[in-house]
């Protein structure tokens, strides 16, 4: 089997489920990276040393920046002149698009967010989760080639072999661009949530705490946002002791403690780090159906009864802004910080 | 301004589902409108009130995704369609875009069409992108803000690594995301419109599509494994020995 791998990156940045997908490419057959942009040798370097067959090359300044339809038609070009039987892309917000265009372009069709695939005879049968995971399907898709995305931390990382090198391929671009680029800002903490083996998550809770008396002149709004961040630096501090992200809930958010990119949950990210410590977190349906297939969940609550504790491995009740410290403190000597 | 919006009826988010006799059960749940289109209707309403215009909502689905379609005019917008075929059940993204690409021509374009991030249901998040493939026009994904200004549509696109602001000529397919604000409650006057409302019905011949063969289909249905383990309760005199316990729970689970 001739598998495609997109290699998504962001101004160099490679998404780290690009290798997981080109790991499982290798385990269908042959694996053929694709990577689009400009100045791309370390990409394609890299693409070999995780295990790439062939590297395709799209070099040209239509595609230094992301944009659907360039991409996507280069992607439809190159897939209809050397026939992949699948292609693999690692799951965001660009690919999200990217996949879905090529895939009208080729007439087939995607199947996102694969947490497995298996051969029936010569079909690939591919599991995802719908109803927000309530419920999994196996899904088929009985055009060629196959697309698929697959979610960060559901496949193995493949062995980085240094130095190893093969078929270096260049193709030309499509240059129909219908948008232009005019600026970025970064978000002021890099959150890749959907990428963190460890996840610190702040709910509502982190606003709770009486005793911290706010700078004077502040209104009531200003002095809960002002003691909601007070609670993030507790957070913040086990995330970052633990070389973790930080999460939220969408109480958090919609509070205006942090902003929408650490959003865990339904209308956030679906995040399955190994170790997630949910703090001052209830457990809403839509904060679970985020976080609920985490390995280990850790809850910190001051209510007994809150639903969290219904999905968490470990619970404490308690004080947050008690339980944190502490625990940064017994782990910052436990881990030889 | 003439913009449409287009939302899926779904299950409620509260709603226990379950695989049962290789269907999806929700219970007696209600179905209520995609709660991620719910921020498409309030993305089109903000820049009908910034522009002026129409709001049209536009949704592929049973008779029942009426309802879900008078939330949106209760909301605001100005018109509904529902595109409903017996041979839509089984259809996939690829389908649904290219019927929801009919509809739009048939509605007589537009200038921009909004849609939700994703579905509860499906939860592809393909349509969008497709749609916008199918009409020709040009995708902005992942809208957290919008400005129009001569011809020309700029938004800010919330990606994994920040906000990227990207602009297109119009006509242009946009999709959003919570950032736009939340969605506004049916008035009171809104509720009153919507339950006259009369919504047309269009069949596949009325939009001139054929009906889509899927590509892609479900072929097994199946509950996720449930959590055998029980919740152990961490307690102690004082937050340091919570600390400690706890500590070495972690650590005996090899996640740091
Ligand atoms: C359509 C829709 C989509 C949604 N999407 C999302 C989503 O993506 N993500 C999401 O998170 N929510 C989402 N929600 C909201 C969700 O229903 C809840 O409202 C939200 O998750 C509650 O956030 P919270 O747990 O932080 O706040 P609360 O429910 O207010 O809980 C705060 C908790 O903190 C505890 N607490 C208070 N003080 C302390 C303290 N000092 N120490 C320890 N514990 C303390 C309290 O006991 C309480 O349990 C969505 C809702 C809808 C309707
Ligand atoms: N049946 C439908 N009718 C109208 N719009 C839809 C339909 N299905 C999906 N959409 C739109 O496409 C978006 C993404 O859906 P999906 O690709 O299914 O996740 C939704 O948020 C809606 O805006």
């Amino acid at each position: 089997m001739k598998t495609f791998v997109y290699i998504d990156h962001f101004k160099g940045e490679v998404q780290p489920a690009a290798w997981e997908a080109l790991g499982l490419a290798k385990i269908f057959g042959t694996a053929v990276a694709l990577v689009f942009g400009t100045g791309l040798d370390e990409i394609t370097k890299a693409a070999f040393e995780y295990g790439a067959d062939e590297v395709i090359v799209v070099d040209d300044s239509t595609l230094t920046d992301y944009r659907a339809e360039p991409y996507a038609s280069t992607l439809s070009a190159l897939a209809s002149s050397s026939t992949p039987d699948l292609i693999l892309f690692p799951a965001t917000a660009r690919t999200r698009e990217l996949a879905a265009m090529s895939a009208v372009d080729l007439s087939t069709g995607v199947l996102t967010d694969v947490a497995k695939f298996e051969m029936n005879g010569e079909q690939l049968v591919a599991t995802r989760p719908i109803y927000e995971g309530k419920v999994l399907e196996k899904t088929v898709c009985s055009g060629k080639p196959v697309m698929a995305t697959i979610p960060g931390r559901a496949f193995p990382k493949p062995e980085h072999v240094a130095g190893k090198t093969g078929t270096l391929t260049k193709a030309a671009a499509k240059t129909d661009a219908l948008t232009t680029v005019q600026g970025y800002s970064a978000s002021e903490s890099a959150v890749n949530l959907g990428d963190a083996g460890i996840i610190v998550t702040g709910g509502r809770g982190v606003s709770n705490n009486p005793s911290l008396i706010p700078p004077a002149g502040m209104d009531e709004k200003q002095a809960e946002v002002w003691r909601a961040q007070q609670g993030f630096a507790l957070v913040t501090d086990l995330a970052l002791l633990l070389g973790g992200a930080v999460g939220a809930s969408r109480a958090a958010v919609d509070g205006g403690y942090i902003t929408y990119s650490h959003q865990v949950g339904q209308t956030g990210k679906v995040v399955t780090p190994d170790l997630y410590i949910a703090c001052g977190v209830s457990g809403a349906i839509q904060h679970i159906v985020g976080m609920r297939n985490a390995k280990i969940i850790v809850a910190i609550n001051k209510d007994a009864d809150a639903p969290i504790f219904k999905v968490a491995r470990y619970g404490v009740v308690g004080d947050l802004f008690a339980i944190l410290p502490a625990l940064t403190e017994v782990l910052k000597k436990k881990l030889g910080k | 301004m003439r913009i449409i919006a287009c939302i899926k009826q779904v299950p409620d988010s509260e709603a226990k589902v379950k695989a049962e006799d290789g269907k999806v059960s929700w219970g007696d749940a209600p179905l209520v409108i995609n709660p991620f289109d719910e921020y498409a209707v309030e993305g089109a309403l903000q820049q009908k009130e910034a522009l002026g215009g129409t709001v049209t909502a536009l949704c592929i689905g049973p008779e029942s995704a009426r309802d879900a379609l008078k939330h949106a005019l209760a909301m605001g917008a100005d018109d509904a369609v529902l595109v409903s075929d017996a041979a839509l059940a089984e259809i996939d993204t690829v389908g649904a875009a290219r019927v929801l690409a009919a509809a739009i021509n048939k509605i007589g374009g537009a200038d921009m069409v909004v849609f939700g991030r994703q579905t509860l249901d499906n939860g592809s998040g393909l349509t969008p992108a497709q749609t916008a493939r199918v009409l020709g026009w040009p995708m902005l994904g992942l809208a957290g803000q919008i400005k129009v200004q001569d011809g020309s549509v700029t938004v800010d696109r919330v990606i994994e690594e920040g906000r990227q602001t990207v602009s297109a000529k119009l006509p242009a397919v946009l999709s959003v995301v919570q950032s736009i604000g939340e969605p506004r409650y049916p008035s009171f006057m809104g509720i009153r419109k919507a339950s006259k409302a009369e919504i047309p019905v269009w069949s596949l011949s009325d939009v001139n599509e054929t009906a889509p063969a899927p590509v892609v289909t479900r072929i097994e249905l199946m509950n996720p494994p449930t959590q055998e383990r029980e919740v152990e309760m961490i307690t102690g005199e004082s937050p340091a020995e919570i600390a400690e316990k706890l500590a070495d729970k972690i650590f005996a689970e090899k996640v740091l």
